[in-house]
């Protein structure tokens, strides 16, 4: 089921959660809402769900209307951070609940609830706990069992609540590969909320990015994470440095490098943020070539494929650590200690006029 | 000993046992076993003549079933009230909650007078309710208004930090699913909350049977009719009539013991069955 969202905003008293979101979502797709706390990807979220009520805004699904529609009527299948399991009941009556409530003319036979309920038990790779209590699981079986419950009124749609966030942190990547390969061979329209970036990336078909109410980005994880819209994304996505400089027609400057920069050819002498990515930095012992900047080494962090350098730049008020990563042979070849004076050069960057930041 | 005592890091298990079995025997047993012994002065036929006469019976009746009925209407009412002061924001509901306690405080004999005034012939209520034909001052009925008010706190009390507890999720999570709201309600929150309800029904029950002070002035303490066991153990000690009005003590000890005991263990049940630990 295709979802699409048009003009929704939403307020909480003074604070703005959503402002004017549009978005639309393809049937099938594995969607990801990512933001810091207080960007509004929850508030979203909840308003697709219909637990929250939009000020203003229409929510399609299968470009119907489903702004007024009842809860119960939506088909949409929910997972929250805690759980939310109903405590007095069994796993297996956990499971079922959903398959009980409903009316008496379109209820299913008592075997076939229990066929199903044992099915989306295995799915879950749970069966053998179908007669315990929620309190007797652990965190990543209650998740695993809220998932099933969810999945068992057969949903058009799956919307799940930073669903790793209340695990820790093994039992997180194990369950998001799980989602993952659930996703596809479910097929399932799928939103999922989570502040983890590294999360969001990894699983999802696509990452829209939020904060303050707004979309900054939305994209395939290599478009959002290779090419950040704005400083913000740039920011929340990864580690990332800043330098600044000017730009003036076409032309950027930070310290003596001089870099293209035909995106901004109409750029009169202005103040500039650079944002580089770690691995985006070249080091060297010597000025190779015509530019570069002189830093020093302060700390060396060689464990793991990657090496990762601290750097700070010379001659500069700014005492802001620059973060280098380079390769393990890069390193051997460099025989690079503490204290060591090196050069370094951006491979690539993006400039944004200071104003923006 | 040694067989349910486990070591535990917490010290002074032979103390603390010590301490509140002494406690518990000064407070509680000793008092209660001399109501025993002084009724031991009577022989069995004697005791038995003594706790039979129709006029002691008629009370039992009364007090045990007034007091089961005002307990089991607060347990709906007080469930109502609870849920409301959990569930809703509306002006002065501080002052509402605090008022909640007031039966607690409020000293019976008071809530008797104010109770009668108001459902007398005259009062404001007996007015309105009198020309319908019915009587609730100086009648059972008077006795059933009485109870009901000085238990209501009981069950408020005990039901309103559980339904605080509950998380809304659950109920989102419901909704979710499907469930409508009375689904919601029977399937999710009633088996949560109903251990607390139990208790609650447990305590305004047994402090129902207890109740003397307001009761007296509203139910008009007519023979066989509107009169209530502790009055009747009132009047044999006025009448230094001893040993006949521990017996009648004895009685009412043995049921309310029993009666307590079996509430105990449907709460136990209960909780066992949902799984709550």
């Amino acid at each position: 089921m295709s979802i699409e969202i048009r003009h929704l905003s939403k307020q909480f008293g003074s604070f703005a959660a959503l402002r004017d979101i549009n978005l639309n979502i393809h049937s099938g797709e594995l969607l990801a809402l990512l933001g810091p706390s207080g960007s509004g990807k929850t508030t979203l979220l909840r308003v697709i769900a219909g637990l929250e009520t939009a000020d203003s805004g229409q929510v399609l699904f299968n470009n119907e209307d489903a702004t007024s529609q009842p809860i119960q009527e939506r088909q949409v299948g929910f997972v929250f951070q805690h759980y939310a399991l109903f405590r007095n009941m069994t796993i297996f009556e956990n499971v079922a609940f959903g398959l009980r409530v409903r009316p008496r003319q379109n209820r299913l036979r008592v075997q076939e609830i229990h066929e199903r309920v044992t099915n989306l038990l295995k799915l879950v790779q749970l069966d053998w706990l179908a007669d315990r209590y929620p309190h007797q699981l652990s965190g990543g079986q209650r998740q695993r069992i809220a998932l099933a419950r969810a999945l068992a009124v057969e949903p058009k749609v799956l919307l799940l609540d930073e669903p790793f966030g209340a695990l820790d942190a093994k039992v997180r990547k194990e369950l998001r590969t799980w989602l993952r390969r659930l996703h596809d061979e479910m097929h399932i329209t799928s939103i999922f909320v989570t502040h983890d970036q590294e999360e969001a990336l990894e699983v999802s078909d696509r990452v829209v990015v939020m904060n303050e109410g707004c979309i900054e980005q939305i994209g395939t994880p290599d478009e959002v994470y290779e090419r950040p819209a704005n400083p913000f994304v740039y920011e929340f996505l990864g580690h990332v440095n800043l330098f600044h400089g000017r730009i003036h027609q076409g032309r950027a400057w930070i310290g003596d490098v001089e870099i293209d920069a035909p995106e901004h050819a109409e750029a009169e002498d202005l103040a500039a943020v650079a944002y580089v990515r770690p691995h985006d930095i070249e080091v060297d012992r010597v000025m190779n070539g015509e530019s570069a900047l002189p830093a020093q080494v302060v700390h060396i962090l060689s464990v793991g494929p990657v090496v990762k350098l601290e750097l700070v730049q010379k001659g500069n008020q700014n005492k802001n650590l620059i973060q280098v990563e380079i390769s393990k042979e890069r390193f051997r070849d460099l025989q690079l200690v503490k204290g060591d004076q090196v050069f370094i050069k951006p491979r690539r960057l993006d400039l944004f006029p200071h104003q923006l930041h | 000993m040694s067989t349910f005592k486990q070591h535990s890091v917490l010290p002074g298990f032979n103390l603390a046992l010590g301490f509140t079995l002494l406690y518990l025997s000064l407070v509680v047993l000793i008092p209660l076993s001399a109501a025993f012994i002084r009724t031991a002065e009577l022989n069995w036929p004697e005791f038995w003549a003594t706790v039979t006469t129709p006029r002691v019976l008629a009370s039992y009746r009364l007090t045990f079933g007034a007091s089961f009925a005002a307990a089991l209407t607060n347990a709906v009412f007080g469930l109502l009230v609870a849920w409301v002061l959990v569930r809703y924001h509306f002006p002065g509901k501080r002052v509402v909650d605090a008022l909640i306690d007031l039966p607690f405080a409020l000293p019976t004999a008071v809530a008797g007078i104010a109770l009668t005034a108001l459902y007398a012939g005259n009062g404001w209520i007996g007015r309105v309710l009198e020309p319908l034909g019915i009587k609730i001052a100086f009648t059972p009925l008077g006795v059933y208004v009485a109870l009901t008010f000085i238990g209501l706190p009981f069950v408020v009390r005990t039901v309103q930090p559980v339904l605080e507890d509950i998380e809304t999720e659950l109920e989102e999570a419901a909704a979710m699913l499907g469930a409508n709201r009375l689904q919601t309600f029977l399937r999710i929150i009633f088996p949560t909350i109903f251990p607390a309800l139990m208790t609650g029904f447990a305590l305004a029950f047994a402090r129902a049977i207890g109740e003397y002070g307001s009761v007296i002035f509203i139910a008009g303490n007519m023979p066989m009719i509107s009169e209530i066991t502790p009055l009747l153990i009132i009047t044999k000690l006025e009448q230094y009539d001893y040993t006949g009005a521990t017996a009648i003590a004895v009685v009412m000890l043995v049921i309310s013991f029993i009666l307590l005991l079996i509430i105990n263990l449907l709460q136990w049940w209960s909780r066992r069955r949902n799984a709550l630990a």
